[in-house]
């Protein structure tokens, strides 16, 4: 702009009279501008989300829900020294709150702080195992599908919808009353061989949206093959949605099979169980309401857990709130 | 448009096709034999079961046991029960009472778990939400049978507000609880969805923009923010129509409704094949159509999409 140089009106001249106040230029250290200081960790998406993570009470709180769940359900010897099955007496059948037994008894005038503390292993068994199964099928056939794109997308795709047409109770009822002989693992299975879809769907977006980005390009061009890039690089950064939902699946597991349980189709009697119990309890809900109370309260207690747990792990991960 | 329709009503074709093949593989494949079973103890003379294993086509190899019953599917032939009832007949008894039940649930959980969940995002931080938030957790880890004996109990037997039990054609006021129990859940995720949507969108440019060129706050939040929060609720809305179906299994057992739920549940816990397919089927049409539906509601909602 040769025409600006000339007259009154470029900015420098328009402030000729003005004081200017200078840095001297070894105050300023540019020098310091060019160096990073990274003798530090390098930050990266999970050292932030667990830097956020830890600052939160309600992550405390579902941990520490699901630390004593899952130590109960490993060793419940621990916690009390009534056989939740041996131990009963039908003279104490819904009896009040003794010492030694600070729930009452059941129907059956076994002890119910006892079935509560022994139920655990049943829930908890089924909701991580499900949840592991429905991870590794969900997340393999949603992975590929987003990956590789083309026919082989347009076949897992319609596979995941065809499971997906079918509620996972519905299925879980038809195919469960086959079987006489059922324990925690089948009814693990059972769930989690129509629950994947939804992890396959979340999976393939995630996968689709992070296939695209130049990390990937730059690893393809140093001679990456395309099964070590979706392992090495495309899962890691696909991987936060398909945790949080993880987190919540596994409550919800753990009611569905509940759900069975309460429609006799679950676990059989002689393997306690929440849900077992639960239904027990109903029979007698308009005479001893509270019995139903503990069980119910141990379940919701533990999904609470869980899906709290899902809520802070995903408040923590979500890039739209990272930078604050 | 309407090409855009043609194109998911085709797409729909294999994926009902692979369902009902699915569903007619668990009930018919399993191990034990439904026939045997109907004798009881003193079992059935040859020709008798040999009689209704060919009425019921169980003596063909599986794949031609499905083709004949997609025929029936097709010229709308269910087939009998068991008990000699067209299935058709037991459908079209029972689809009415759950569809009543159903779509109860639907409006009680969309519009409640609407405007909490508005009310809540807009605050976001505050006790309301707070509040609203702790309850809506609590509902989501109580499983829904256990909510159903409570209310019945406390609601139905001890204040005596509501009927305790539906019975058959049941009016209004007697499927209102069962309603609430059925929708109770999904109406913490309606809540919880709404919520997070509308706390985002809040924030969005277009939403200042609205509120800088001097829309009145109401306009703003009902035309700017909720109709682009509405977008992910609307997809829950529609998957959440085959929880629902699914879900009337359990709440149709406690509250004694005769609809699909508590047809279903007998006929599979008596074996009944045919007729639990048949049911299944109905239900996996309802929720395969629910799911078209909401994908031409998107364009209603969101302008940025256009189906070409």
């Amino acid at each position: 702009m040769p025409e600006n140089t000339d007259g009154g009106r470029s900015p420098v001249a328009a402030r000729r009279h003005q004081e200017h106040f200078f840095a001297e230029t070894d105050e300023t250290g540019l020098g310091a501008v060019d160096a990073v200081d990274d003798s530090g960790a390098p930050s990266s998406m999970w050292s932030e989300a667990w830097r956020k993570l830890r600052r939160r009470p309600i992550f405390w709180i579902s941990a520490a829900i699901i630390v004593v769940v899952c130590v109960v359900a490993l060793f419940p010897q621990l916690f009390t020294s009534i056989d939740p099955r041996r131990d009963c007496d039908l003279g104490n059948s819904y009896g009040p709150p003794a010492p030694g037994h600070p729930f009452g008894f059941d129907q059956q005038g076994c002890d119910i702080f006892s079935r509560t503390i022994y139920g655990a292993r049943a829930s908890v068994t089924v909701g991580v195992l499900a949840t592991a199964i429905v991870i590794v099928v969900g997340a393999t056939i949603g992975a590929v599908a987003g990956y590789f794109g083309g026919w082989i997308d347009s076949v897992l795709s319609r596979l995941t919808d065809i499971f997906f047409a079918i509620p996972i109770v519905l299925a879980a009822i038809v195919i469960m009353q086959v079987f006489t002989d059922r324990d925690a693992v089948m009814v693990a299975v059972v769930l989690a061989s129509f629950g994947w879809t939804n992890i396959a769907r979340i999976t393939r977006g995630s996968v689709m949206s992070v296939k695209n980005n130049d990390f990937v390009t730059a690893a393809r061009s140093l001679g990456m093959g395309r099964g070590s890039i979706l392992v090495r690089h495309v899962l890691p950064n696909a991987a936060a949605p398909i945790i949080v939902y993880a987190t919540v699946a596994l409550g919800i597991f753990i009611v569905a099979e509940a759900t069975l349980s309460f429609l006799s189709l679950g676990l059989p009697e002689n393997i306690v169980s929440w849900g077992g119990d639960i239904s027990a309890g109903q029979r007698a809900v308009r005479t001893n309401a509270e019995i139903i109370f503990y069980p119910a309260g141990a379940l919701a207690l533990t999904v609470l857990g869980f899906i709290m747990m899902g809520d802070a792990v995903r408040d923590a991960l979500d890039p739209k709130q990272r930078e604050r | 448009m309407l090409r855009y329709i043609g194109r998911r009503v085709l797409q729909l074709i294999p994926v009902f096709l692979g369902a009902t093949l699915l569903i007619y593989f668990m009930v018919f494949s399993m191990p034990g034999d439904p026939v045997a079973a109907l004798g009881g103890e003193r079992g059935l003379p040859e020709q008798v079961a040999d009689r209704i294993r060919e009425q019921y086509n169980l003596d063909e190899p599986f794949l031609i046991q499905y083709l004949l019953y997609l025929k029936g599917v097709v010229t709308l032939d269910f087939g009998v029960t068991f008990s000699g009832r067209e299935v058709i007949d037991v459908v079209a008894d029972a689809l009415p009472v759950t569809f009543r039940l159903g779509v109860m649930a639907l409006i009680f959980e969309a519009v409640l778990g609407i405007l909490l969940g508005l009310f809540a995002g807009l605050r976001r931080g505050g006790v309301f939400d707070a509040t609203v938030l702790v309850v809506s957790l609590f509902v989501i880890a109580v499983p829904t049978f256990v909510i159903g004996f409570v209310l019945q109990f406390f609601v139905g037997v001890q204040l005596e507000w509501l009927p305790v039990t539906a019975g058959n054609d049941p009016d209004f006021e007697s499927l209102l609880m069962p309603a609430i129990v059925l929708g109770a859940v999904s109406l913490a995720y309606v809540l919880r969805l709404t919520r997070t949507s509308v706390a985002e969108n809040r924030a969005a440019d277009y939403v200042r923009t609205a509120t800088a060129k001097g829309l009145s706050r109401g306009r703003v939040v009902r035309v700017h923010v909720l109709r682009n929060s509405l977008i992910p609720v609307v997809t829950f809305l529609g998957a959440d129509l085959g929880q629902l179906m699914a879900g009337a299994i359990v709440t149709e057992g406690i509250f004694n409704i005769n609809g699909v739920g508590g047809t279903l549940y007998r006929a599979i816990i008596g074996g009944e094949s045919s007729t639990v397919v048949s049911l299944t089927t109905v239900l996996v049409v309802v929720y395969i159509l629910a799911n078209l539906l909401v994908d031409l509601l998107y364009a209603a909602l969101d302008p940025r999409i256009r189906y070409a």
